[in-house]
């Protein structure tokens, strides 16, 4: 059975909004003119590969079923796991968990266990139940049988690169014959840069095909407090996070538009009360903000337990909340930037051309306005990314964050936090975490850099700066 | 000026009263006291009674917004509501839903708070100002490439990292200062110095290359060429000119939060078990005491309140060509 829980509805209307957007623009040389500018940027490119990467997993992890265990009188009846597509597709992964702690790529377990053989006590480190499981003698085959299985999942992904890489250049090669376009790629001659793009893809092969080929024998990262393998968590961490950074925009975009240009161009006693608004939610300390109302959710959510049908249901509604949330004290700043321009925008001439001919108001806010504004949405909307990713953890450290059985950054570095203090020390699960945190948060700064670069009409001066401090006095 | 002033702070009131409204919204509404009586007395096998009992103790068995069963001034006076936000106004705040007195617990902790966040606070201003400088200094050359490279690297990791990484380095591994604790005094210095070179070194990043921007921004304009037109050193240009002009957006917007700074940081003092108004928060908000939040959220916005009117005073200090009226 599909589930389609509500952030798996928005996640995936908005990736149609951005296909639908990117095929209306593709027609359109104005609006694919800084789109080309941002394809120029080799850093820009080079994190779009990254973060496309990620995004893949985020959208396979978006994919939720629910399992038939059985059929009772002609009604099936589902287990009450909800599944996704990325879950079928590491399914050893995550059936392999430990009793407890192990270290990473490790046969043995992390802590010594009594075991009686033969009568005799003794206290050993006991096998692990899946990694490397397939060895007969670990200390001796461990290391080759890592190195074999790693060797061979990397020529796979250089083969598998090479496709990718092939088709490129055939689609690249307008009658130049394969091997000219093949080196103008190569040499990086090329308009985007091809040759930056696909060696950034064969890092990320050669470093993702040996991790998935050896996580059904290992635990790459190792396991974590009841043994489930870090590798895991950390990606399946990713779709949390990018939820997290998309939706929380998706939500306040609507409101941060609406009112931000109803302030500035209609002014008078409206502009007061918005103003007055946004100062308000403002002077509240965010965080004060965000536990206030996450608490208060807690509380309903946990007054009405019969709202969900499942575990994941309740998980996900949280964190649609907490993405409402985060937008609500997010959409602030937004506003008043967007006020801003449309005071400016109001007094400009074809505005007042247009007034002058009777156009409707209406159709001067949705014809002149909104497009001369969208270039300030697009570059705060992608700006706020990597801040959003970085707050969940923080949030989730404070316990104000998403579910704690919701799989993300912020939870995993909430239960390994005193693991640092433990003796030998447990480091996999937070190094795993920070890991895939900063490769996910520095591509998105990267690219937020490139289309800023390329939207924002004033980088072009010296100026890089796009948004204005504080309140005006 | 004064004018100015006054009407700024009766400008406040409004927004003082809309920020418990919606903090009222937020804790009564949404859940009524009976759910939070259950929360606090624990979900299950919770009686009638006992729900009553813990209202009347903590004065939550009142009509939230008016009373009609009183008639007069009492009609509005005798609800929550107005027991339990008009006193704020006059800086009571009452008592914590285990009894103590959250002015008191809020007197002895402001000192703590501050001990870290100010030095945080000034040292990173001049870290951030200094490193800023340099990158603009050399602007365009590798120095600054690389330096913006690192920013953004510094920037893309997670707070937690610098505590947890900054903790287990210098506390556990190298012994030089105890890992968490505060002692007040001149003691204070060893438990204090950690958090507060981490808290420099977290907001390095994303401040150096903001302020960076300014200093390009700054460079840019027409008197910087003049001065060099005049025949000015490009040292003296950048140190006398450039620097001047670019402090004044930098110190006029790191004003809005020296008043906050006494509410310290909720994530740095509960890793370091400071005493300080922030796990003073954090431990509110994890035992869901909603006397002690509202109070936090109330003194936030009074402070940051305060704050914006500290930025425009200091906006004509900075710049005489600005007027207040």
């Amino acid at each position: 059975m599909v589930v389609i829980l509500w952030t798996d509805g928005l996640v995936f209307l908005l990736l149609g909004l951005i296909l639908a957007f990117a095929a209306f623009a593709s027609r359109r040389p104005h609006l694919s003119l800084p789109w080309r500018r941002v394809g120029r940027s080799k850093s820009g490119m080079i994190s779009a590969v990254i973060l496309l990467c990620l995004i893949s997993i985020g959208l396979l992890d978006s994919c939720h079923f629910r399992t038939q265990i059985a059929i009772d009188k002609g009604k099936p009846i589902y287990s009450v796991e909800v599944l996704s597509a990325f879950d079928a597709l590491v399914k050893t992964m995550r059936d392999h968990t430990e009793r407890t702690y192990s270290s990473p790529f490790s046969a043995y377990a992390f802590s010594r266990e009594t075991v009686v053989s033969d009568g005799v006590q003794s206290r050993v480190y006991p096998r692990l139940r899946y990694g490397g499981a397939n060895l007969a003698d670990p200390d001796k085959e461990r290391i080759p049988d890592i190195l074999k299985r790693s060797l061979v999942a990397a020529l796979e992904g250089i083969g598998t690169w090479a496709l990718l890489g092939g088709i490129l250049v055939i689609s690249l090669s307008r009658g130049k014959g394969f091997i000219g376009a093949a080196s103008t790629v190569l040499r990086g001659k090329t308009e985007i840069p091809w040759h930056a793009m696909l060696g950034t893809l064969l890092v990320i092969f050669l470093i993702a095909f040996p991790a998935f080929a050896l996580s059904s024998h290992y635990h790459v990262f190792g396991t974590d407090k009841v043994g489930q393998d870090v590798f895991y968590l950390a990606l399946k961490s990713i779709r949390t996070g990018l939820v997290i950074g998309t939706l929380t925009t998706l939500v306040m975009l609507p409101f941060a538009i609406f009112l931000g240009i109803m302030a500035g161009y209609l002014g008078g006693w409206l502009d007061d009360v918005i103003q007055y608004l946004y100062t308000m939610l403002n002077s509240i300390p965010a965080v004060l903000l965000i536990a206030a109302s996450v608490l208060m959710m807690q509380v309903y959510i946990d007054a009405h337990p019969a709202l969900f049908e499942t575990m994941a249901e309740r998980a996900d509604l949280r964190l649609l909340f907490l993405c409402m949330i985060l937008g609500m004290t997010s959409w602030t700043g937004l506003c008043r930037l967007l006020r801003g321009e449309a005071l400016k925008l109001r007094e400009m001439e074809y505005i007042l051309a247009a007034q002058a001919f009777g156009v409707s108001r209406l159709r001067i806010v949705t014809r002149h306005i909104l497009p001369n504004v969208m270039h300030i949405v697009l570059i705060s909307v992608v700006m706020e990314f990597s801040s959003l990713v970085l707050a969940e953890a923080v949030l989730s450290y404070v316990g104000v964050g998403v579910d704690p059985s919701m799989i993300s950054f912020g939870t995993m570095i909430n239960s390994a936090r005193l693991e640092m203090a433990r003796e030998p020390m447990v480091w996999w699960p937070l190094a795993a975490a920070f890991v895939f945190m900063f490769a996910m948060v520095l591509s998105a700064n990267l690219f937020a850099d490139a289309v800023r670069d390329a939207f924002d009409p004033r980088t072009r001066v010296a100026s890089r700066r796009i948004l204005p401090e504080k309140d005006e006095a | 000026m004064i004018a100015y002033l006054i009407r700024r702070l009766l400008y406040a009131v409004p927004i003082l009263v809309g920020v418990n409204l919606l903090t009222f919204a937020l804790f009564f509404v949404v859940n009524t006291p009976d759910d939070m009586a259950r929360i606090q007395l624990g979900i299950k096998r919770v009686t009638p009674d006992a729900i009553h009992n813990w209202k009347v103790a903590h004065g939550y068995d009142k009509p939230l917004f008016y009373n009609p069963g009183e008639s007069g001034a009492q009609f509005f006076t005798d609800t929550i509501f107005f027991e339990k936000s008009v006193p704020m106004f006059r800086f009571e705040f009452g008592r914590s839903d285990d009894g103590r007195d959250i002015a008191q617990e809020i007197e002895s902790r402001a000192g703590p708070s501050l001990e870290i966040a100010l030095p945080v606070f000034v040292i990173g201003m001049m870290a951030n100002v200094s490193f800023a400088l340099m990158m603009a200094f050399f602007r365009a050359t590798l120095v600054d490439v690389w330096g913006v490279v690192l920013c953004v690297a510094a920037m893309s990791i997670s707070s937690l990292f610098y505590i947890i990484g900054g903790q287990f380095l210098v506390a556990k591994l190298w012994h030089w200062v105890p890992i968490s604790g505060f002692e007040a005094g001149t003691s204070s210095l060893k438990f204090v110095i950690l958090p507060v070179v981490i808290g420099v070194a977290s907001g390095l990043g994303s401040g150096a290359r903001w302020y960076r921007t300014i200093f390009l921004e700054e460079v840019g304009k027409d008197y910087v060429r003049t001065a060099k037109a005049k025949g000015i050193s490009e040292v003296r240009v950048f140190f006398h000119h450039v620097l001047r002009n670019g402090l004044i957006p930098i110190l006029t917007g790191a004003v809005v939060i020296i008043p906050s700074l006494f509410m310290g940081s909720l994530i740095m003092e509960s890793f370091f078990g400071i005493p300080g108004l922030g796990s003073y928060t954090l431990d509110a908000i994890n035992s869901q005491d909603f006397a002690i939040v509202r109070s936090m959220v109330f003194i936030g916005s009074v402070l940051y309140i305060i704050g914006l009117m500290l930025t425009d005073i200091s906006y004509t200090l900075a710049d005489p060509r600005i007027r207040l009226q």
